[in-house]
């Protein structure tokens, strides 16, 4: 009754803010909408959003989607050794770790991203370091796999956080317990870590797999101007061509496509879960 | 025995990551000595570059830019994600979810369709500007301070405000006695990740900045073509140092000073 009285009774405190995704999430996703279903000539049309099937934008799109799933693969791969790598220290170390992996975040994404070039570049240094190790030189600058590696790069820190603090909330009693009843260290990761920490891999799969598939300046930069992720394409329909409805076209499609993927992923997710509960 | 092998490989594991993060950040520094114009070659060793950028007012403008919009954005940002997330948290069910899904939204949403849908609303009614640029980072910077906020108001002791009513207290003057400093720890992460993310934007400053308006972001990726001024890399290394010092401390003084004013009205 008390409680009812005081707390329960605020919900005009959201307000400010209901008017402000009114007036700035809601309504431009409508103008988005907008323009994606008309001509410029303003007629109803489904020509922008289908344009997404042409083969120009459905090879960008591939590449997109092949870029950013092999992105969530890996950095998936990279952050749990990382994250049981940083379970074995104390907890002083721990956090002055996490505070290690995201401070690169500091320095401007853009200028990292073109740090990456002159590494990766034909002359560049890590060629460099592999001819004075006698190895073979590599060709990677403007390939496919320099993208990969920029994004995984980009992207790695966000993957790493969510996975660290589902694992860092694992009841310690559990993993002892289970190591008491005789699992192994496998074991234990496949049957008490991993299941624990799906909350937080789920929100590190949208945290990636998102900007991932969307970035344009890292395929600028890394790409060198020749392999186009949808995002250029998008970026230069507003840019190089001014046509506002195409480029709204292809936005929404791209949009649709991420919420359809990632409503997948979350799907699974929840049948896991029920499945794991039977 | 077993144990210290996996010891030494987890550390080397951690140590080839940390190579792998901080390589282009060593690359960038060294750069910023380099007494060269060119990328590729090493000119010798001058400290020009940190005496030149103070005097270049493009560079100083952009970083004034960049910072103001980061201090506001995050600002007003936070006072409307504050009272949003005591409201959300005050609504039924329904309401509830429906706010919440409507802070995802823009978290969700691919960076470039957030900025071109606020750019093709704001062309209608204002000129692109510092004023658009202001508004999209609100825009993304709020769910920001929402998520941070809402574990610590689930987490708040509602019975300690209550008392205070009882006790006489206003409500105005209870919430910022009582509630306000619980809340304490969530607002300040909130208000330090809006920051970050504002800092750190590109895509959405490039689509609602119109002419005329830069910030570091975009004016390092307008100079992409014909070369990153040696100046950039300088401020670069200096707003990194200024960030690992502040942390630094950050992460290492607040022992005696965080926890007696966090722990404080908790434990009473």
């Amino acid at each position: 009754m008390n409680e009812g009285k005081t707390m329960k009774k605020r919900p005009w405190l959201a307000t400010p803010y209901a008017v402000w995704v009114a007036g700035f999430t809601m309504i431009p996703l409508l103008v988005i909408f907008q323009y994606a279903l008309t001509s410029r000539e303003g007629a109803f049309t489904l020509a922008n959003v289908m344009a997404i099937f042409e083969p120009v934008h459905l090879k960008a799109l591939l590449f997109s989607l092949e870029i950013a799933v092999g992105c969530t693969i890996i950095c998936i791969l990279l952050s749990y050794p990382l994250v049981m790598a940083m379970r074995r220290l104390n907890m002083g170390r721990q956090g002055f770790t996490l505070f290690i992996l995201i401070l690169p975040m500091w320095m401007n994404f853009i200028l990292r991203i073109l740090a990456w070039q002159l590494i990766l570049s034909n002359n560049g240094i890590l060629n460099f370091i592999l001819q004075k190790a006698g190895l073979l030189p590599l060709s990677l600058a403007n390939t496919g796999t320099a993208i990969m590696i920029g994004v995984i790069y980009d992207y790695l820190p966000y993957m790493v956080l969510p996975i660290f603090n589902a694992v860092a909330e694992i009841d310690e009693d559990l993993v002892e317990a289970a190591r008491d009843l005789g699992a192994n260290s496998l074991t234990v990761f496949c049957k008490v870590i991993l299941p624990l920490s799906v909350p937080g891999l789920l929100s590190g799969i949208v945290m990636v797999f998102v900007p991932s598939m969307t970035s344009f300046v890292i395929a600028d930069v890394l790409g060198g101007g020749k392999l186009q992720l949808i995002g250029n394409v998008i970026e230069q329909e507003f840019t190089k061509s001014a046509n506002w409805n195409m480029g709204s076209g292809l936005s929404v499609s791209l949009m649709l496509f991420v919420l359809i993927s990632m409503a997948f992923t979350t799907k699974n997710e929840t049948e896991g879960k029920s499945s794991s509960i039977w | 025995m077993v144990e210290k092998i996996k010891d030494f490989v987890s550390r080397f594991y951690l140590a080839l990551v940390i190579v792998f993060l901080y390589a282009p950040i060593a690359v960038l520094v060294v750069l910023s000595f380099n007494d060269s114009r060119s990328r590729v070659v090493w000119g010798g060793f001058t400290l020009r570059w940190y005496q030149v950028l103070f005097s270049n007012h493009q560079i100083m403008d952009a970083l004034c830019t960049t910072i103001g919009l980061a201090l506001l954005s995050a600002g007003i940002a936070t006072l409307i994600g504050v009272l949003a997330a005591l409201g959300i948290q005050a609504m039924r069910q329904r309401g509830y979810q429906v706010m919440m899904t409507f802070t995802n939204i823009p978290m969700l949403n691919a960076d470039i369709v957030t900025g071109i849908a606020l750019m093709l609303w704001f062309v209608r009614f204002m000129p692109l500007g510092f004023a658009s640029v202001l508004l999209a980072h609100i825009t993304f910077n709020i769910p920001y301070v929402i998520l941070s906020v809402m574990p610590k108001i689930k987490q708040m002791n509602l019975s300690v405000y209550e008392a205070a009513r009882d006790l006489g207290a206003g409500a105005v003057y209870a919430f910022f006695k009582v509630l306000l400093p619980q809340l304490m720890s969530g607002i300040v992460s909130g208000f330090f990740m809006a920051f970050t993310m504002s800092m750190d934007d590109f895509v959405i400053t490039y689509f609602t900045k119109g002419a005329g308006v830069n910030t570091l972001s975009t004016m390092i990726y307008g100079e992409l073509k014909k070369g990153v001024k040696p100046e950039m890399y300088a401020l670069s290394t200096l707003i990194f140092a200024t960030v690992f010092a502040l942390l630094l401390a950050v992460n290492f003084l607040p022992k005696r000073k965080g926890k007696n004013p966090a722990g404080g009205p908790a434990a009473r």
